[in-house]
């Protein structure tokens, strides 16, 4: 929004800060993120950028710590750990948070309020103390340690995004749809599968997005709910650090970042793709 | 067919609804529809017609008593196995789909193959005149094609009943009126039974067979809608249906279907009794200002005269309307046509004005 004719030396001070501000917060946000990229092409094992890498010559810069990712059996059991499990978390939790956005969302639900507090509260209580009590109570049952746990524990983190996102598309569901569908014969199944969920789709995907996001980076429940066979990237980059200073793990983040913004940009195309076929939006 | 034609197609036999366990939102209804009858359920809001339909739909379920379908129970029956039609008043077209697929819906679920089903389509969609819009969505129609649209999706697979929930709310006047007409002609021509439910009561005068006048969760009147409009048999009915002068008084006597009225200013005037039984009881008279006559010899010669002194004169074009006081009243109207004889009223003047005993109605007093 440009400048209107009227604007005073005040208002002019204050619309450039306001801009200085912005960039700042998004450079504080965005440069450790972006800093990380060139250091993954650095030819020395330095987390810091080297003369050559600073003139841009060529020799500064290689794939080496790509190829040790690549060749690493414990890395890219990780990447299987982390796909598996983040996928099966997702598919548990979109199931789950969905229909209980759907009962949540009914007149006739029964304490509404608490049950809600209740189902969301894994994303409010600190994940330590959710961590902990899984731990003892995965341990009791014998899942501790094994991928069934892991991948529980991570359907409860993402089950809320789910019923918050669903929720949020059933605020604006029109209720004698699904009345009209039974007026024309379709047994409820039939209305949930071919109007219901068309119409919803939108929060699903957009909570199937957000639970797969939280299972990929969780790193606190893995470390006390994962044993050696079910370490995901998160706990790989973690012992990777604490372990052997290694800018491998430069080039897992790097490649971490490219695989969220892809996933990102698919998922929000998919969505649009589904707003509009709900009619919502003229196309 | 296996009811007994006495019986009615759609029986609501002592049906009652409450929805919190204590307050019994329809009390004791019993209705019976004829096949092929266009029946509107005409009530203010809170009189428990919607509930009924919603009874009869099944999204509802009757708290005591039965509903018949063609002879058969469907207490138990749920709403997508009864085979009605239904219209709502959001239309409740699916977004996501194409009006051709929008009607198609009802066909799939009933496994009708592919040829059959546009077949069925496309005869529907012309029945409403909008056979060029089946590739369109609804969020491309206006509120009018949504409207036929959803009826067409109602009648495509062809039930013997179809259910109205105040379908023309949400339409222009113009708009509305045109689609009574059509809805009416649909209905009668393709012999479907028809429950129509409205809060507009020229809606269901126009449109309907028969009207069930809903208060108060009972069925005040159910009669065809001159009968109703002329006779109504309370003065819930005489004051919902229409425009109707009142007058307060108490019975003196009643011979036969004449009663004497001591009007509250001491005037005495003659009644048609309706729903009063004995001398002595408070009754309210009901008149409608069209029956309302200044000219005498536009009246019977016995027909009783009253004084009434002019308020107001308003030219209305076809109609004058002109505000009275009788005894006691302000509000008395009186309704005529605007004949080349008929007099003009001037405001203060005072007139002599009459009725036909039979168009004078002695109702009960409303508590």
């Amino acid at each position: 929004m440009p400048l209107p004719a009227y604007a005073t030396t005040k208002d002019r001070i204050w619309y450039y800060t306001f801009r200085v501000i912005c960039y700042a917060i998004f450079f504080f946000l965005m440069a450790p993120i972006l800093v990380m990229i060139p250091l993954s092409f650095n030819a020395q094992p330095f987390f810091t950028f080297t003369s050559e890498m600073l003139m841009l010559r060529p020799e500064g810069y290689s794939l080496r710590w790509y190829q040790d990712f690549l060749g690493s059996d414990s890395w890219m059991r990780s990447i299987r750990n982390s796909f598996m499990i983040g996928i099966a978390a997702t598919i548990l939790a979109t199931t789950l948070g969905t229909l209980a956005a759907l009962g949540l969302s009914r007149s006739e639900m029964p304490f509404k309020g608490l049950v809600m507090a209740l189902l969301i509260s894994p994303m409010i209580v600190p994940l330590i103390i959710s961590a902990a009590g899984m731990f003892f109570f995965f341990s009791q049952l014998n899942i501790a340690q094994s991928y069934l746990g892991v991948v529980l524990a991570h359907t409860a983190l993402g089950t809320p995004f789910v019923i918050i996102t669903v929720t949020a598309t059933l605020v604006g569901f029109d209720h004698s749809l699904t009345r009209a569908a039974a007026s024309l014969g379709a047994s409820p199944s039939t209305t949930f599968f071919r109007i219901t969920m068309p119409l919803i789709l939108p929060g699903v995907i957009s909570g199937a997005l957000f639970a797969f996001i939280t299972s990929f980076d969780e790193i606190v429940i893995v470390l006390f709910i994962a044993g050696p066979e079910q370490r995901t990237i998160p706990r790989e980059m973690w012992s990777g650090i604490r372990e052997d200073i290694s800018p491998t793990i430069l080039a897992v983040a790097t490649l971490m970042v490219l695989i969220s913004v892809l996933l990102l940009v698919t998922i929000e195309l998919l969505r649009r793709r589904s707003e509009r076929l709900r009619g919502l939006t003229p196309g | 067919m296996s009811e007994n034609d006495t019986e009615g197609f759609v029986v609501f036999d002592r049906v009652q609804k409450s929805y919190d366990g204590e307050t019994l939102v329809v009390k004791d209804l019993n209705l019976s529809i004829a096949r092929g009858e266009f029946l509107t359920m005409l009530g203010p809001s809170g009189s428990g017609k919607t509930t009924c339909l919603m009874m009869l739909a099944g999204f509802e379920t009757a708290t005591h008593g039965e509903i018949l379908l063609g002879g058969r129970p469907i207490n138990n029956i749920p709403p997508h196995k009864r085979g009605i039609g239904m219209v709502f008043q959001n239309y409740a077209l699916f977004p996501h789909m194409s009006v051709g697929e929008n009607l198609s819906f009802p066909l799939e679920v009933r496994g009708f193959g592919r040829s059959e089903r546009e077949q069925k389509i496309a005869r529907a969609l012309d029945m409403v005149q909008m056979g060029a819009f089946a590739n369109r969505r609804p969020a491309q129609l206006s509120g009018g094609q949504q409207q036929r649209i959803a009826l067409a999706r109602a009648l495509v697979f062809e039930p013997e009943l179809v259910l109205m929930d105040e379908p023309l709310g949400a339409l222009d006047k113009q708009l509305r009126e045109h689609m009574q007409f059509e809805i009416t002609r649909l209905a009668h021509n393709l012999g479907i039974t028809t429950v129509y439910v409205t809060h507009d009561q020229t809606e269901a005068l126009t449109m309907s067979d028969n009207v069930a006048v809903f208060d108060d969760g009972r069925i005040q009147q159910l009669a065809p809608p001159d009968v109703l409009y002329e006779e109504p048999q309370n003065s819930f009915v005489a004051q919902f249906i229409g425009e109707n002068n009142t007058l307060d008084g108490v019975i003196k006597e009643i011979h036969g279907d004449v009663a004497l009225v001591e009007l509250d200013n001491g005037e005495i005037i003659d009644a048609r009794p309706v729903n009063v039984t004995r001398a002595g009881e408070r009754t309210r008279v009901s008149i409608r200002p069209e029956r309302v006559e200044a000219n005498k010899e536009r009246l019977h010669p016995d027909a009783h005269t009253i004084r009434a002194e002019v308020l107001e004169f308003i030219y209305m074009g076809d109609v004058f309307r002109t505000r009275l006081e009788v005894a006691g009243n302000e509000n008395f109207i009186m309704k005529s046509r605007n004949a080349p004889d008929q007099v003009r009223h001037k405001p203060g003047s005072t007139i002599e004005v009459g009725w036909l005993p039979k168009d004078c109605r002695a109702l009960d007093m409303p508590s």
